[in-house]
């Protein structure tokens, strides 16, 4: 089963990256785009059919290596 | 005096530290490869600079899994003296050993220049041989270097005197034109809560030799000659 997972900074963290691209939207005219965030996604091959047991097996991933828990926060859905 | 230095696939200032450590200071060294699960305790144990996994993931993320990292956790929690520089200070704080994290440059460049740091605590093995009053002059050479933590760790660092380094003006000023890489409170540098373990973002290692520009660096090891 594919699970996709998605990492982004939290709120409270400032994403410089985020920061400078929503600078160059809006310098492109983009003057309608407040904020923007840049994130990651892994697509996650699971060797199970399962889908709570494939969802258990990628939370396990993104809380021990994916993502950091002081700067990051996590999503899991279907790929 | 016996030095121990990690290296991760791509480190790359694990042979200043060899120099440092072995040439200068004249310790008995030894390099650790990252794929060992033990090691004979050193003294002091480096977590030396570089791009470990290539920087994949986050800064220092992979390497803070390596199979070493058992052991260097076991190691820290015993008590034993670490010092994590630029990339190894990215791998002691994923690895949970220091708190925070180092994140993207505020500019989104990367930084290599000569910086000032200001000692917060000169009562460490670490910062005892600083003499008062004396700004470090060191180089940083990292993209990740903009350290962040929660308010509440933050509180906690400043109140235990954990912070070890500001980066600061030549005189010792903190303003935000010397904080190169956007740190929140200027932080350069931490130290664990029992103040064995130090990481910090500029190089010491690079700064132990007149030839490099400064012989400042070598004050960080001094405090380990008996």
């Amino acid at each position: 089963m594919n699970v996709r997972t998605y990492i982004f900074f939290k709120k409270s963290v400032l994403d410089p990256q985020g920061q400078a691209v929503m600078k160059a939207l809006q310098g492109m005219g983009f003057e309608k785009v407040k904020d923007v965030r840049q994130g990651k996604v892994f697509d996650l091959e699971i060797e199970s059919e399962d889908k709570e047991k494939a969802f258990q097996i990628a939370k396990e991933a993104c809380e021990k290596l994916l993502c950091n828990p002081i700067i990051e926060s996590y999503e899991i859905g279907k790929a | 005096m016996k030095a121990g230095i990690v290296i991760f696939p791509g480190s790359n200032c694990d042979h200043d530290a060899y120099h440092l450590s072995k040439n200068i200071l004249n310790w008995d060294t030894c390099l650790i490869w990252h794929k060992e699960t033990s090691f004979n305790p050193p003294d002091l144990l480096i977590l030396p600079g570089g791009f470990s996994y290539g920087d994949y993931l986050r800064s220092g993320a992979m390497a803070s899994k390596s199979p070493v990292m058992g052991a260097v956790i076991d190691f820290a929690k015993k008590g034993g003296y670490i010092i994590g520089i630029c990339n190894g200070f990215q791998v002691l704080t994923e690895s949970g050993i220091l708190e925070g994290a180092l994140i993207k440059n505020k500019n989104l460049r990367f930084l290599h220049q000569d910086v000032y740091l200001r000692c917060e605590n000169h009562s460490t093995v670490f910062t005892e041989k600083i003499p008062p009053g004396k700004q470090l002059k060191l180089k940083i050479a990292h993209g990740d270097g903009n350290y962040i933590a929660d308010s509440d760790t933050l509180k906690k660092l400043e109140a235990e005197c954990r912070v070890a380094f500001k980066y600061a003006s030549p005189d010792g000023n903190l303003n935000e034109k010397y904080n190169p890489n956007g740190s929140i409170m200027s932080i350069a540098g931490i130290l664990s809560s029992n103040k064995r373990v130090l990481g910090m973002m500029p190089h010491p290692e690079r700064c132990v030799e007149e030839l490099l520009g400064s012989t400042d660096g070598k004050l960080i090891f001094e405090g380990f000659i008996q």
